[in-house]
């Protein structure tokens, strides 16, 4: 019996049957098909990960092969160290302040756009999702000349409008400069969370805004009373896609301002970063990945908070589907 | 539920249209009132997006603009059209910005790893997605644990496992480490496409003689298109834009650089070519643009589709 007659003998029968020897033995063909894969995924996901833990233990500078096991050293130096403090909460306190701005507007436009009789959707939804697209360190690039205070196009903008007096030093002003990136973030990734809340609004039965419109509901009713409440679930998602994202915004951060002006918007991954392949000194590959194992277990923390979330998505749209299925007949008649 | 759904969708269209059809205004003025209202939101709403969408457009027009002008032009007038066309910051930023060969790594670095991503993926997922094996919900397990695994937290390991495979000089370990990455999504989108394909069509290879190997490589795959768009358009979009792995593991060796890196590169290094760097910037953005632009509704689709999956 050929190896292929064994394995689609495991999709008839669903078990396989035997020992587990023997299933193993039958299953070999599937064992083979996930190799190269679970290789690829071994050696730059598994193995790093915990390898950082390892390497977060020793004192080395990369350069040379001279590796000094310190133990919890570098640790205890992260919890003293008030640029890491500083950087962590910068990094949240980034994501507070771009991520729920963003997701208001996506939502907004996402209901706009959604609407059938709005002819140019199309276009609209293609213009918002370009930026989603494009390089994000390219685009960081070009966002640093429009933002320049020397004659930027943004500021010869605002002084013709005469809406500012003097040019504003958007990147290079420390008060600013993160609320300027988080600006130009909402302006990238605003596109992504709108096919997101998109895919949400499709789930929402047509038949529901036909009855609110019959009982003569507003627009406004229709979506605070209906809307809202039945793409709420999806909203936890959304909502955690776009934090854990917003806390990983390295190539926009380096790109436009490197964690300048004065660490100013120094982000975690921007610290790490510098601390192991942009000294100015030696670099620290251990201490640099002490911080990234603190910062790793913290957004970790957060995807069980996703996976939280998940579940409840599960049990509330069950709970929706069998309130609606109860209301029905009512509906029928 | 689309089937259903879609149906209801059309029917509204068409009442609608019914309403407001220009035959029926001059016959009954008066009645059409309330039906009307829809087009008058529909102005309004057009009228409020459209400024919006340009704030969106605007830092590509720019920079295309700007990369036509003179530096003295860039920052001097808020035209958008330059008054001479500049087609020499193109040559330069190609030949002595190095644009050209970063142009070349990138699109090497995006087609091998965009072939071995969905090769490997779509066949991780056919077994995922259509055979019960022992220790398939610990592979499963696994790879979810790793969906939100941050970048920057396995960069040095990579970093070094690159170093230690010797192949830090070359463009192969950028493609390794790119292809290395836990691609969940795309396996789960693979495996929920590859399981509601009918049984039948295995037995039936069977019977005509194909192996495993033959089986999916003749019969399931040439089935699984759409999923393979998804894979191959999600893949191509995050590598042709990647920045931190390229950006590391070309540290010691400028000339292997790819775009992204290639110009922040040469932000750094050159303050004072502006039209240079919007040049070399256009050269970037361009291919994935006009990517996107021709198959924007896969795009669109396949990033929604690989959420709902």
């Amino acid at each position: 019996m050929s190896a292929f007659t064994q394995t689609s003998a495991l999709v008839r029968d669903g078990t396989g049957g035997g020992s587990l020897r023997q299933r193993i033995w039958q299953a070999r063909w599937c064992y083979l098909f996930m190799a190269p894969s679970l290789v690829l995924a071994l050696l730059f996901t598994f193995y790093p990960l915990a390898s950082s833990w390892y390497i977060s233990f020793l004192e080395w500078s990369g350069l040379d092969s001279e590796r000094k096991f310190v133990g919890l050293d570098n640790y205890r130096e992260v919890v003293e160290d008030p640029y890491f403090w500083a950087a962590f909460g910068r990094t949240f306190a980034f994501a507070a302040a771009a991520v729920p701005v963003m997701l208001v507007l996506a939502l907004v436009i996402a209901i706009v756009v959604n609407d059938q009789a709005l002819r140019l959707r199309t276009v609209f939804r293609t213009v918002f999702f370009l930026p989603v697209v494009t390089t994000t360190a390219i685009v960081g690039v070009v966002l640093s000349m429009i933002l320049n205070p020397f004659d930027g196009p943004l500021n010869a903008f605002l002084l013709d409008l005469g809406l500012i007096d003097a040019p504003v030093d958007f990147l290079g002003d420390p008060d600013l400069a993160m609320w300027s990136v988080a600006g130009v973030f909402v302006w990238k990734w605003m596109g992504i969370s709108m096919i997101y809340w998109l895919v949400a609004l499709q789930t929402v039965p047509q038949d529901v805004y036909e009855a609110a419109r019959v009982d003569g509901a507003g627009r406004w009713h229709t979506h605070r009373h209906i809307t809202l409440p039945l793409i709420a679930p999806f909203g936890v998602i959304i909502s955690l896609i776009a934090f854990v994202g917003a806390l990983q915004t390295f190539p926009l951060m380096q790109a436009m301002t490197q964690g300048g002006p004065a660490f100013s918007t120094e982000l975690v991954e921007v610290y790490i970063y510098r601390l192991a392949f942009a000294a100015e000194h030696q670099p620290r590959l251990g201490y640099a990945s002490a911080v990234a194992v603190v910062f790793g277990v913290t957004v970790l923390a957060l995807t069980l908070l996703q996976a939280w979330g998940i579940r409840r998505l599960h049990v509330t749209r069950r709970d929706a589907k069998d309130a609606a299925d109860a209301r029905e007949p009512e509906e029928a008649s | 539920m689309t089937a259903v759904g879609t149906p209801a969708a059309a029917r509204t269209r068409t009442d609608r249209t019914e309403h407001t059809a220009p035959g029926d205004r001059t016959d009954r003025p008066r009645r059409i009132r309330l039906p009307r209202r829809p087009r008058a939101r529909e102005i309004v709403v057009t009228l409020v997006l459209i400024p919006v969408c340009l704030v969106w457009l605007y830092p590509f027009v720019w920079m295309v603009s700007a990369s036509l002008k003179t530096d003295d032009e860039i920052f001097g007038s808020t035209s958008l059209l330059p008054e001479e066309f500049q087609w020499d910051n193109y040559s330069r930023a190609w030949y002595e910005a190095n644009i050209g060969p970063y142009f070349w790594n990138t699109l090497i670095v995006t087609v091998a790893t965009v072939a071995i991503v969905t090769v490997t993926t779509a066949m991780i997922g056919y077994v995922l997605g259509r055979y019960p094996f022992p220790g398939k919900k610990l592979v499963i397990v696994c790879l979810v644990g790793t969906l939100f695994l941050p970048e920057g937290y396995t960069i040095i390991p990579v970093f070094e496992l690159v170093n230690q495979l010797g192949l830090s000089g070359s463009l192969a370990g950028i493609v390794l480490a790119e292809s290395g990455g836990a691609h969940v999504i795309i396996i789960l989108l693979f495996a929920g496409y590859f399981r509601q394909l009918p049984k039948e069509l295995e037995e039936a290879a069977r019977i005509d003689g194909a192996g495993f190997l033959r089986t999916f490589w003749t019969v399931m795959l040439p089935l699984a298109k759409p999923a393979v768009a998804t894979a191959v358009i999600l893949t191509l979009m995050r590598v042709w834009n990647s920045f931190l792995i390229p950006l590391v593991l070309t540290l010691a060796r400028p000339d292997l650089r790819t775009l992204a890196v290639g110009v922040y590169s040469f932000e750094g290094q050159n303050l004072t070519d502006w039209s240079g760097l919007a040049a070399a910037s256009t050269i970037s953005l361009l291919p994935i643009v006009l990517v996107f632009l021709v198959l924007q509704r896969y795009f669109i689709e396949g990033v929604a589709g690989a959420v709902r999956g």
